[in-house]
This record gives C-alpha cells, sequence and structure tokens, in this order.
C-alpha cells in the first residue's frame, strides 16, 4: 500500500489514548497526523532522534520553559502561542537571535485531538512569526487525572551577536528603567475566564514575541545593560530580580507605568496591584542614562513598543531594594509578593 | 476589610437576585443588587463581595471638594 | 474610574496635608479601624504625608487577622474531606491554622477554590450536586449580607449540598475592646467606612461620648482619609467627641435596610473569639435555628477540632495598637509573610505585613532614601 509521509492521516480516535504515547503505530499516526504537519521542516523532516543544526558561528543563547496555563486557550492567546513566544523571549532577553525549538509534550488521557492540532497550528504560527524553526520534539502521555490536558515544554537556541553581554551584572546606578508597554493585560485576561472570579472586559493578553523590539534597540545603537521580560510575579518581580542580581536599588515612578482601563478595572475590583499581574509581552530594559531618550524612540518604532516610557533610574544599593514613588509622591518598598496575588474582599 | 468598589450600573434584571452588569471602568461583572432596590441603570454603586450594599449620592460626592475650596477661601 | 481617581490627586492631597499641619498643635494617635484603610495609606503613603506628631495605629477591622485560630483549624479539617468542595475569599487561603493552612491543604490534594462572591460557591454547590460545598463566610458587618443573601439563596433553591463556616465579627464591640484597654493610647478613631454604609452611624455616639473619643466615618481614598484624620484632628484640638460622618456619599445615618433585615433574618448576634485578643461577647454572628441545616460545623462535626496559637505570636498586642509591628521580637527574624506566626503578618491589610512589605527600612529616614 502506497504510503504518503506528506499527508495527515486520518486517526482513528478523537481523543488521546495511552496507546498515543505508546511507541507503537498509534504514536507514530499521532505524529504523522498532528505534530509533524504542522511543524514541518527540512531539519523535522530528517526524522533523526536529534536534530542537526548548522553552525551560526557565534555564541548561542540555550534557554528552555515549561508552559502550564488554565484554560488554555485564553482572550488573546493560547498554551500553544505562549510555548513559543515565551521562550523566543528567554532568547531575546540574552541579546540573541531565535533561531530553533524543542517542543515537549505532555498530554492527558482523553485530551481532544481536535485541540492539540489547533494548538500546534497555533505554536507554527507562533514560530513562523519569531523566524524560528521548530526542530525536535517529544510527546508522552499520561493517565487520565495526571494532567491539566496538555503541558509543553520548549527549549530554544539562539545565536548571540559579537561580544554583546546583557545581564543584571552590567546594571549601574544612573541607568535608565525603560518599559515597552503596558503592564497586566495578560493576567487580567486569564483571570476574566477563570471559574469563580470570570468577568467581561476587552483585555486580552498582551502575549507577543519581544525580539523584535531588542533587534531594534541593537540595531539603533543601543547595547543595553540588561532586559528582562515581565511574566509571573509581573514589573514589581522583574524590577525585584534584577536589583537584588545586579545588587543596585531601583527606583520607579507608580503614576509613569501605564496600565489600560480595563487592566486597572479588574485589579480595583478584585484588590489587585497591577504591577504584580502577570504580562506576556513586555521588556524592561535598562539602559545608561544617556541612552534613555534614544531607547524609548527606537521601541515605539516597533511593533508592541508603540507604549515604551522610561519609568525609573537606578540608584546604588547593594541591598537591591526597589522603591516605588507613590502617585501622592511618598515613597515605598516594592517588594515581592510571598507567591501569587490573590482576589481578595479585605 | 471590606473592598468596596464603585461601578456603574448597565442594566438591571428584576428577580430574587436582582442580578445587574455594572462597569468598573471597561470592566463589566454580574453582581447582586438586591440590597439596593432602586439602583437603576446610571446610577454608581459600591459593590462588595458581589453584592452592591449602597448607591453613591453624586451631589453629596462633590462636597470633598466643595469643602477645600473653602477652606483655601480667605 | 470615576470615583476613584477624582479621590486620588495629589495637589488636593497637598492641600488637605496643608490644613491638618495648620490645625496640629500636640500629638494625637488615630486608630484607623478598617484593614482597608490601613491598605490605602500604606500604598499612598499617607502616613508619611502628616506630620510627626500624629500618629496612625492600624485597627483590628480585618477578618483574616481576626478569624480565631480554631476557625481556620476547622475549615483546614473540613477542606481536607474528599467529598468537599471548600469555596472561600481568596484572603484566607494563606492563614496560618496551628497546624497547616487552606493552601496546604490544597497542596494535598484537597479541593480548594476562590471566589469574588458568596453567591458563586452556592453556583458551585449546584453545579457538583454529588459534592458538598462549604463557603468560609468570614467578614464584618460589610460582609455579612452577602453571606446571608448566599444562604437564603441555597435555602430557595433547596440545595442540600451547601453550607457556611461562619466567622462572623462586629465591629463596635471590638472598638469597646480597644478603648477600654488599660493603657489605651487610642485618641481618635476613623471608623470603617463600607461597614457603616450598610449598618449606619447609629451604634457609634454612645461610645464616642462614653469613651470620649471622636469618632469620624471615613472612606478610603487618599483624599478621605486625609479628610477624615482632619476631621479627627479638629475635634480632639477643639475637645469634642462626636461622631461625624465623612462618607456622606454612601454612609446614610440608618445605613442600608435591606441588607440588614436579611442579615437579622439569617444570623443571630453571639459571643465570639478574636484572634489574638479573645473572646469579647456578643461581638460576632452564627446562623440562626431556621437555618442550622446550612451550619457547616454541625454537618461536619468539628466540634473540638483546634490547636493553640503560636505563643511567640503578639498580633493582640498589634491589633490594640499597644505594640507596634517593628517592636515585636519575632518580626522578621522568626515571623515573615513567607512564615508567618500570625495573621496580622498575611492579610494584606495585616499590620505587621504592611510593615514588613513597605516598612522593613522605615527606621531610616521616610523622606531620604
Amino acid at each position: 500500500m502506497a504510503f504518503e509521509l506528506n499527508c495527515p492521516v486520518p486517526l482513528r480516535h478523537e481523543t488521546i489514548q495511552m496507546a498515543h504515547g505508546g511507541g507503537g503505530r498509534m504514536m507514530r499516526d499521532l505524529l504523522e497526523a498532528v505534530m509533524l504537519p504542522a511543524f514541518r521542516n527540512d531539519t523535522l523532516e530528517s526524522r533523526h532522534d536529534s536534530a542537526l543544526l548548522p553552525d551560526p558561528g557565534s555564541r548561542l543563547a540555550f534557554t528552555t520553559d515549561t508552559y502550564v496555563v488554565r484554560p488554555r486557550f485564553f482572550p488573546g492567546g493560547d498554551i500553544g502561542e505562549l510555548a513559543v513566544y515565551g521562550t523566543v523571549n528567554d532568547l531575546a532577553m540574552a541579546g540573541a537571535t531565535p533561531r530553533f525549538l524543542s517542543v515537549g509534550m505532555i498530554l492527558e488521557e482523553g485530551y481532544p485531538i481536535e485541540e492539540l492540532r489547533r494548538v500546534v497550528a497555533s505554536m507554527r504560527r507562533a514560530a513562523d512569526r519569531c523566524g524560528v524553526a521548530i526542530v525536535t520534539g517529544d510527546t508522552k502521555v499520561v493517565d487520565k487525572g495526571k494532567g491539566d490536558g496538555i503541558y509543553i515544554n520548549t527549549a530554544g537556541i539562539g545565536s548571540v551577536p559579537g561580544d554583546l553581554v546583557v545581564g543584571p551584572g552590567q546594571v549601574r546606578p544612573g541607568d535608565a528603567v525603560i518599559l515597552s508597554g503596558d503592564v497586566g493585560r495578560h493576567g487580567v485576561a486569564v483571570m476574566s475566564v477563570r471559574e469563580g472570579i470570570a468577568f467581561q472586559t476587552p483585555v486580552e493578553s498582551d502575549c507577543a514575541p519581544l525580539h523584535g523590539l531588542v533587534r531594534g534597540l541593537l540595531d539603533g545603537g543601543v547595547t543595553p545593560h540588561c532586559l528582562r521580560d515581565a511574566t509571573r510575579g509581573g514589573l514589581a518581580a522583574v524590577l525585584n530580580e534584577i536589583a537584588t542580581d545586579g545588587k543596585v536599588g531601583v527606583e520607579v515612578v507608580e503614576a509613569a507605568v501605564p496600565v489600560v482601563p480595563g487592566v486597572e478595572g479588574a485589579c480595583e475590583m478584585l484588590g489587585l496591584d497591577p504591577l504584580y499581574v502577570a504580562c506576556e509581552g513586555c521588556l524592561v530594559a535598562f539602559v545608561a542614562g544617556p541612552d534613555a531618550d534614544r531607547a524609548v524612540i527606537l521601541l515605539r518604532a516597533r511593533e508592541g513598543g508603540e507604549g515604551a516610557v522610561r519609568i525609573g533610574t537606578v540608584v546604588e544599593d547593594g541591598r537591591g531594594t526597589v522603591i516605588l514613588r507613590t502617585r501622592l509622591g511618598t515613597r515605598r518598598i516594592l517588594d515581592l509578593l510571598s507567591g501569587e496575588q490573590l482576589p481578595r474582599i479585605c | 476589610m471590606c473592598l468596596g468598589i464603585p461601578g456603574k450600573v448597565v442594566d438591571v434584571e428584576e428577580g430574587p437576585l436582582r442580578v445587574g452588569r455594572v462597569a468598573f471602568g471597561d470592566v463589566v461583572k454580574e453582581v447582586s443588587l438586591v440590597f439596593v432596590p432602586d439602583a437603576a441603570p446610571g446610577d454608581f454603586v459600591v459593590v462588595h463581595a458581589g453584592t452592591g450594599i449602597e448607591v453613591i449620592d453624586e451631589a453629596k460626592a462633590l462636597r470633598v471638594f466643595e469643602t477645600l475650596r473653602l477652606m483655601e477661601e480667605p | 474610574m470615576r470615583f476613584l481617581d477624582e479621590y486620588r490627586d495629589p495637589v488636593a492631597a497637598g492641600k488637605w496635608v496643608a490644613a491638618i499641619r495648620a490645625l496640629v498643635t500636640r500629638p494625637w494617635n488615630i486608630m484607623e479601624v478598617c484593614g482597608g484603610q490601613t491598605h490605602s495609606i500604606v500604598r499612598f503613603g499617607i502616613d508619611e504625608l502628616l506630620p510627626p506628631s500624629i500618629r496612625l495605629i492600624h485597627g483590628p477591622g480585618c477578618p483574616v487577622c481576626v478569624t480565631p485560630v480554631e476557625l481556620i483549624d476547622k475549615a483546614v479539617a473540613i477542606a481536607a474531606r474528599p467529598e468537599v468542595i471548600f469555596c472561600s475569599f481568596g484572603d484566607m487561603l494563606r492563614v496560618p491554622g496551628s497546624a497547616s493552612d487552606l493552601f496546604r491543604v490544597k497542596s494535598l490534594g484537597g479541593d480548594v477554590r476562590i471566589v469574588y462572591s458568596p453567591l458563586d460557591a452556592v453556583k458551585v454547590a449546584e453545579e457538583n450536586p454529588g459534592r458538598k460545598v462549604v463557603f468560609f463566610a468570614v467578614g464584618f458587618e460589610t460582609t455579612a449580607p452577602a453571606n446571608a443573601l448566599a444562604v437564603a439563596e441555597a435555602h430557595r433553591r433547596g440545595l442540600g449540598n451547601f453550607s457556611v463556616l461562619v466567622s462572623h465579627v462586629l465591629v463596635p464591640p471590638a472598638l469597646e475592646a480597644v478603648l477600654s484597654a488599660p493603657g489605651r493610647i487610642v485618641d481618635g478613631l476613623l471608623a470603617a467606612g463600607h461597614v457603616c454604609a450598610v449598618m449606619g452611624t447609629e451604634e457609634y455616639p454612645p461610645i464616642a461620648l462614653r469613651h470620649r473619643v471622636p469618632i469620624v466615618v471615613t472612606a478610603f481614598e487618599p483624599l478621605d482619609l486625609l479628610e477624615g484624620i482632619h476631621m479627627v484632628v479638629k475635634q480632639l484640638e477643639e475637645g469634642r467627641h462626636e461622631v461625624e460622618n465623612q462618607y456622606h456619599r454612601l454612609v446614610r445615618a440608618g445605613g442600608n435596610r435591606p441588607a440588614q433585615d436579611l442579615v437579622k433574618e439569617v444570623f443571630r448576634v453571639k459571643d465570639r473569639a478574636w484572634r489574638g485578643i479573645g473572646t469579647i461577647p456578643m461581638s460576632g454572628l452564627g446562623l440562626r435555628e431556621d437555618y442550622a441545616a446550612f451550619d457547616a460545623e454541625g454537618i461536619f462535626e468539628v466540634e473540638g477540632v483546634g490547636g493553640p496559637e503560636s505563643p511567640d505570636c503578639r498580633s493582640g498586642l498589634v491589633l490594640q495598637g499597644l505594640l507596634k509591628p517593628t517592636e515585636c521580637p519575632a518580626f522578621g527574624t522568626t515571623c515573615t509573610p513567607d512564615n508567618p506566626l500570625g495573621a496580622t503578618m498575611v492579610s494584606n491589610e495585616g499590620a505587621c505585613a504592611a510593615y514588613y512589605r513597605y516598612r522593613r527600612h522605615s527606621q531610616e529616614p521616610a523622606h531620604g532614601v
């Protein structure tokens, strides 16, 4: 019987079975019907246990992250997009040009294959948008009740130009703190569809790739001292991480941090502080003071950076304290939270 | 204690719970307006734990600014 | 947002601060009763704007902080049962009981869910007829109507699988306790605006009179708090002790009658233990006989559950304004937000957590960082 590799094979099952991870024919069927058609590229087509990659002739950046999100589809995005952009953004924050991704999936028995198709299609679109190829992967299936539908791990490789060094160790007192856009949209979008909290809002997740913004800075001649994308824990977590690791203080002006009305309304209603709400398409750049204005202009010229603003300044402080100047002009510590911010009544 | 946020009543469905949609800026949430039986679309209510607890008196709301202005006058 | 933004205007705030400075001639200790007020004060740094002679004391108005260990232990015991879906406001999940907290119960497989409204828990009960849904009904007078509504609604819908674990407390008896405490340092009170929106202001004149303290019903935004402080200071400087209402845009003298009526229909006043303070007579609410079928304590037979509070925790003194959080030996050492000994270190509004998060370098000059 003729067997056409490029043609998506119809699957006998509508949901994931344990055998889809069992190494036999059903697993091969799943890969050929769902994964390979979605991610198709020459490297993947070679079907080795390992992907063979060309030598980029530069230093490599290598990172990994795992994505668990509930709900899996939320306003403005889904777990597949998040899994691509998140890892691409981690590469970009090292100043790297993202090149290759691996994808590891843990599927729960009973997970609808139709949804899996949507997730992998979304990953492919996201990868194309970032100019990265998904070159290797793995799929495992766990018993019903032992997973949350789908978990995705992606690892990424990027190339780092020249002798570029971007990291907390480069941050110096006098540096300007630049934020690429408004905060808190991802967290609010996800909360808006959670059981028990749900509300209507025009807010969509900001999930987006950030490597274009970094490229914009570098091409425009601004070498950032440090870059970090704000994710879990929001802007406050990022500022605290950099301040602690860089052994500097950071002073931030609360009124300068952009928050869209939908995020503000949700935060007021639930008793949350937007500075701690998750983002997925927002970066903080620490640049030398004299570069601040140019950095803002360069970011604003790029898609996703239109709302870039300077929000603060790095100061001497070996303890790594982040100080917030409030709307009333007073100062307080902007600390890390013990855990996730929870909706409160009190 | 007692986070209460002012929102604008969008609509009300009469019934045992008097559920209404209330807008907090761009965010709309269904809450019970059973304790504010006179609250109508356009009114601002303070909402706590999913229930409206009282209607804001808009005329009185301006008084804090009036008091300030009077204090400044010699 | 309307009715929020305009009350956060820095220029107007500066004018109130100047007015307070012009008024004050000697030191005064003012207690803001409500944790929501504490939250605003800390978030906006309002205490820093005040002249040094005015000291704000964070009061007991935070249900997270005053819910007794015994109730948390009961919540933990009920939430751990496999047939139970335990619903709670987000506030209560981190509060330490004697041995565990609700987050730990969840990590061990307990079905613990956060809801925004007590009615959401009723919905969960309707959608899960095979499970027992318990709502942790905590709060002060502001939350009592919403909790009463959930019970009444479950009753109306005939839901046999819904119950509430009640830990309701009342403000006036707590104020009596604070103001009667030996060594009291509180000169004036900012009363809790939303509690008064529900209950009105009529309970307060006898308290003001008996203890000779000015009481100003105050809202939660910076301009409200500054105006409330201004009103208290004015009374103190003039030797008056009356009840005044700063939050007149919301609070009516008689309060919200429909809300009060439903609370009276579902709950009755009873003695309540307060964490760190002890039992205060007639200071809380429990379900009436007619609604006993919704009482989780009865359904799950948790009588006798509950261990002792940490002996190192002095939150009771903190709640009464007799000790500053930073004066507690455990503060920041054995007691931190990651590993709290008492509830005041947990809650967003807890005085200890507020100090830890925002003021741990407060020994340094506040303006000279």
